[in-house]
C-alpha cells in the first residue's frame, strides 16, 4: 500500500527524519510507534503531502504521491479541531466534500454513520454545544466518512473515555474487514499493540526497529517462564544447574511463584517433568516482553549509544 | 479548483447568514434613511411650530402696510397701546406671539425692540432683520430721490465657470465636488480595506486555533485554503456594498413618497421650506449636486471596485500571512504594524497633500506603489488623470497582490502549522525559504 523510501526531512535546527524507510502492506493494521518529538507527525504529513520531503520518495499503490491520492487517505490529526460555530451537518458535508464525495452522497453516507454512531440529532447542533468525547466522534467519522483505502489516526485514542474507546476500536478494526490499511501513530504503545500487525519504532527522527509484532516478540522473549505451584515436597526445587536459572521467587498465602530461565538447548516440558513430581501446578505462562518493554528497551540503550 | 469553489462557498455562506452581517447589512440603510427622515421631519416640524405672531408697534409709520406675512411669521398692526400690548404679550403662554417697538425716529442706524415672554429663536430675528432693514433702505433711498424701479432694473452679476483645458476641448470642472468625493472614497477604501483585511486575518486564527486546520490542508493545498478564503471575503464585502446601495436606494425612495404623503405637502414646499432653513447650505448643496455632473460616477464607482479588488487582494494576503504566523489575535500587534503604515501613510496625506496637488510627483509616485495606490488614485481620479497613468498603476496594482499573495502563501504553509513558537521576522524569512 505505501512504500517509504529514505526520507529526509530537515528543519531550520533539527532533523525530523533522518533515512527513513518503511514498507506498509495492504489491508494491515500498522503501528507508527516512538515518543513524543520523534518524527511520528513528520512522517504522517509528509504522507498526507502537507509538507514535502527534502529527499527520498513515498509510494501510493506503486505511484508516487499524487495530489489525487489525497481523496483515498483519510487523517485524524492528533491536534483535533472542528469549526466551532458550524452546524455538525454542514461541517461534516464540506469535510467530506473537500475530500471529494458528491453532496448527495456525502450526505447518504454522513446519515448512515450517524445512526451507526448514534448521532442523528447531532446534525443540527454546532460544534461548541457538544462535549469534546462527542467531538471526538464526529472528527472520526469525519475521516472515514469517504472509505479511504488508508486511514492514519495520529493518537486516535487520547481524549475518549473507555466506552467510546471501545466503539471507535471495533469501528476501525471494521474499517480493516472491509480492506481499508491503517496506520496508527502513538507513543502510548499498550492502546496498539492488540491490534497492530506490524510496526515500526522511531527515535530521534530514526527508526530502530520494525518487523511484524509476533516476530518482534519472539525475537526479544528470553526463555522466561512463570510457574505458580503450591505445596512443594521438598525445597531446593527452585535451583536445577544445567535446566534453569532462577530468577527470583515470589511468595503468597498459598502459592509461590517462580521466574526462570530455561538454559540453552532445554525445553520447558523438561523443567516440567522435574517439577511435576516435587509440586502442585496451578498455572505455567512463558514471559512475553511488551511492546512497551521493547520500545523502552530500545530507546534507553539507542540514548546510551 | 472545485475544492477552491467549496472553500469560496464556506466562506461566503458562514459570513453572510451570520446574523450579525444581516443585522449590519439592514441597519446601516435604515440608519441612513432614518437620519434623512429626522432631518427632514426636523425641519418641517420646526417651521410649523415656530410659526409666529408679531404685534407690530409703528412709530415711525414706515413699515406698517410693507411687512409681508412669512412661513414663519405673521405680522398684525396694531394700534392699541404699548403698556396694554406689553401686558398681553407676557400673558401668552406657549404662544410664539412678539412685540415688535419700532421707534417714531428712525436713522442709519436703529434699534428695534422684539419682546417676548420667551427668548426670541435666532431664525425669527434674523427674518425680521432682513424685512426691516429691506423696507428701511427702500424707504431712504425713494426719500433720497431714487426711484426704485430703476434700481431694480441694474443687477450685475458675475459669477465663475471653472473649466479644465483638455485636448478634447473645454469641460467643466469643479474642485468642490472633487474633493468631496476623493476624501469620501479615501475615507471608504481605507475603513474597508481594513475591515475585510482583518477578517481573513481573524478567519485563520479561528482556523488555526481550532487546529482544523491540519484536517483541511490533508484535503486541500494551503495556498487553495487561503485563497478561498479571501476570496469568499472578498464576495462578502462586494455583497454588503451593493446590498447597501440597493437598500439605501430603494428605501430613500419609499420613505421619501410615504413621508411626503404623510405630511401632506408637495414636494416644492417642502423643498421651499427646507432651503428656507438655511440658505447658505442650500447654496453649497446646488453646487455640489451640479459640480457632481461634471465628474463621471459611474467612472468612479468602476475604479473604486477596481482598487477595491485591487487594495483587498493585495493586503489580505499580507494579513493572511500575520494571520498564520501567530497563534492568537494579541499577537498580532508587531506585525500588523508595518502593514498598517503604508495605508495610513496615503491616507493621511490625501487630506492634507493629495486633494491640494493632485498632480505632484508625491501623488503620482503614491499613485503608482502599490501598497499606497488603492487609497492615492482614487484621491486623485476625481480631479481627472490620464488613462495611462491608470493603467499603469492598475498593472502595478495586480503585480503587486500576485507578489504579496505568493510571499503570504509561503508563509502560510509554513506558519499554520507552527505552534506555540513565537513568530520572529527573522522566523518568517526562514518559513519563507523551505523547501515544499
Amino acid at each position: 500500500m505505501l512504500e517509504i523510501k529514505n526520507i529526509v526531512k530537515q528543519f531550520a535546527n533539527h532533523r525530523a527524519l533522518d533515512d527513513v524507510s518503511m514498507h506498509i502492506e495492504k489491508g494491515s493494521i500498522f503501528g507508527l510507534l516512538g515518543p513524543n518529538g520523534a518524527g511520528k507527525t513528520s512522517l504522517i504529513r509528509i504522507i498526507n503531502q502537507i509538507t514535502a520531503p527534502d529527499q527520498g520518495e513515498v509510494l501510493f499503490a506503486g505511484e508516487r504521491l499524487h495530489p489525487n491520492h489525497i481523496e483515498r487517505i483519510g487523517y485524524l490529526p492528533e491536534e483535533r479541531g472542528l469549526y466551532k460555530k458550524m452546524e455538525i451537518g454542514q461541517q461534516m458535508l464540506y469535510l467530506a466534500q473537500l475530500k471529494g464525495l458528491s453532496k448527495p452522497e456525502a450526505t447518504k453516507r454522513i446519515k448512515q454513520w450517524f445512526e451507526k454512531m448514534d448521532m442523528q440529532t447531532w446534525w443540527n447542533k454546532k460544534v461548541e454545544d457538544l462535549s469534546k468525547g462527542m467531538q471526538q466522534k464526529v472528527q472520526f467519522v469525519a475521516t472515514v466518512v469517504h472509505e479511504p483505502e488508508l486511514i492514519i489516526l495520529d493518537e486516535p485514542f487520547s481524549g475518549f473515555d473507555p466506552v467510546n474507546v471501545n466503539i471507535i476500536k471495533e469501528e476501525i478494526l471494521n474499517l480493516n474487514k472491509k480492506g481499508a490499511t491503517i496506520i496508527f501513530s502513538t507513543h502510548r504503545m499498550e492502546s496498539v499493540e492488540e491490534l497492530c500487525d506490524s510496526i515500526v519504532l522511531i527515535n530521534k527522527s530514526r527508526k530502530i526497529l520494525e518487523g511484524k509484532v509476533r516476530d518482534i516478540k519472539n525475537n526479544y522473549k528470553s526463555n522466561t517462564f512463570e510457574v505458580t505451584f503450591s505445596n512443594p515436597r521438598h525445597a531446593g526445587i527452585a535451583q536445577v544447574p544445567g535446566l534453569f536459572e532462577n530468577l527470583g521467587t515470589k511468595q503468597t498465602e498459598d502459592h509461590t511463584q517462580l521466574t526462570l530461565r530455561l538454559e540453552s538447548g532445554r525445553s520447558i516440558n523438561e523443567v516440567l517433568s522435574h517439577l511435576i513430581p516435587l509440586v502442585e501446578i496451578h498455572e505455567l505462562h512463558e514471559v512475553i516482553p511488551s511492546i512497551h518493554d521493547i520500545f523502552i528497551q530500545q530507546v534507553t540503550s539507542n540514548q546510551a549509544n | 479548483m472545485n475544492k477552491i469553489l467549496l472553500i469560496i462557498q464556506r466562506e461566503y455562506l458562514s459570513r453572510v447568514k451570520n446574523k450579525s452581517f444581516i443585522i449590519l447589512t439592514f441597519l446601516v440603510p435604515f440608519l441612513l434613511i432614518g437620519v434623512y427622515a429626522l432631518i427632514l421631519f426636523l425641519s418641517i416640524n420646526s417651521f410649523e411650530s415656530n410659526q409666529a405672531t408679531v404685534h407690530v408697534v409703528d412709530g415711525s409709520g414706515v413699515f406698517a402696510d410693507k411687512l409681508e406675512d412669512s412661513k414663519q411669521v405673521t405680522y398684525l398692526i396694531t394700534d392699541r397701546p404699548l403698556d396694554e400690548e406689553k401686558a398681553a404679550i407676557a400673558n401668552a403662554e406657549g404662544k410664539k406671539q412678539y412685540l415688535l417697538v419700532i421707534p417714531a425716529e428712525l436713522s442709519q442706524k436703529n434699534t428695534v425692540e422684539l419682546l417676548s415672554s420667551e427668548k426670541a429663536g435666532l431664525n425669527i430675528q434674523n427674518s425680521i432683520e432682513r424685512q426691516l432693514e429691506q423696507i428701511l433702505r427702500n424707504h431712504q433711498l425713494e426719500e433720497s430721490g431714487i426711484d426704485l424701479a430703476t434700481l431694480e432694473n441694474i443687477k450685475p452679476q458675475v459669477s465663475i465657470a471653472a473649466k479644465e483645458l483638455t485636448a478634447e476641448g473645454e469641460k467643466d470642472s469643479s474642485a468642490g465636488a472633487a474633493m468631496a468625493i476623493s476624501m469620501a472614497m479615501a475615507i471608504l477604501i481605507y475603513i474597508t480595506l481594513f475591515i475585510y483585511g482583518a477578517q481573513v486575518m481573524r478567519g485563520i486564527i479561528e482556523e488555526k486555533h481550532n487546529r482544523i486546520v491540519e484536517v483541511i490542508i490533508s484535503s486541500v493545498k494551503p495556498f487553495q485554503l487561503m485563497m478561498g478564503k479571501i476570496i469568499g471575503i472578498g464576495l462578502v464585502g462586494l455583497t454588503q456594498f451593493l446590498l447597501w446601495i440597493l437598500l439605501s436606494g430603494g428605501l430613500m425612495a419609499i420613505a421619501g413618497n410615504l413621508f411626503m404623503s404623510a405630511q401632506g405637502v408637495d414636494t416644492e414646499t417642502l423643498t421651499e421650506s427646507v432651503k428656507g432653513a438655511s440658505q447658505y447650505q442650500e447654496g453649497v448643496g446646488g453646487d455640489i449636486m451640479g459640480a457632481l455632473d461634471t465628474v463621471n460616477l459611474g467612472w468612479i464607482a468602476f475604479y473604486f471596485l477596481v482598487y477595491f479588488l485591487g487594495g483587498y487582494l493585495l493586503y489580505s494576503a499580507l494579513f493572511a500571512a500575520v494571520g498564520s504566523a501567530v497563534d492568537n489575535e494579541t499577537e498580532t500587534q508587531q506585525f500588523m504594524f508595518p502593514i498598517t503604515i503604508p495605508l495610513l501613510f496615503a491616507y493621511m496625506l490625501s487630506f492634507g497633500v493629495l486633494i491640494n496637488d493632485p498632480h505632484g510627483p508625491l501623488a503620482f509616485w503614491l499613485s503608482m506603489i502599490p501598497l499606497t495606490s488603492p487609497v492615492a488614485m482614487l484621491v486623485r481620479i476625481p480631479y481627472g488623470v490620464p488613462d495611462w497613468q491608470i493603467l499603469l498603476s492598475i498593472v502595478l496594482l495586480i503585480a503587486g497582490f500576485v507578489l504579496t499573495t505568493w510571499v503570504a502563501a509561503r508563509i502560510y504553509r509554513v506558519g499554520i502549522l507552527m505552534y506555540g513558537k513565537k513568530a520572529s521576522y527573522k522566523e518568517l524569512v526562514k518559513w519563507f525559504r523551505y523547501k515544499g
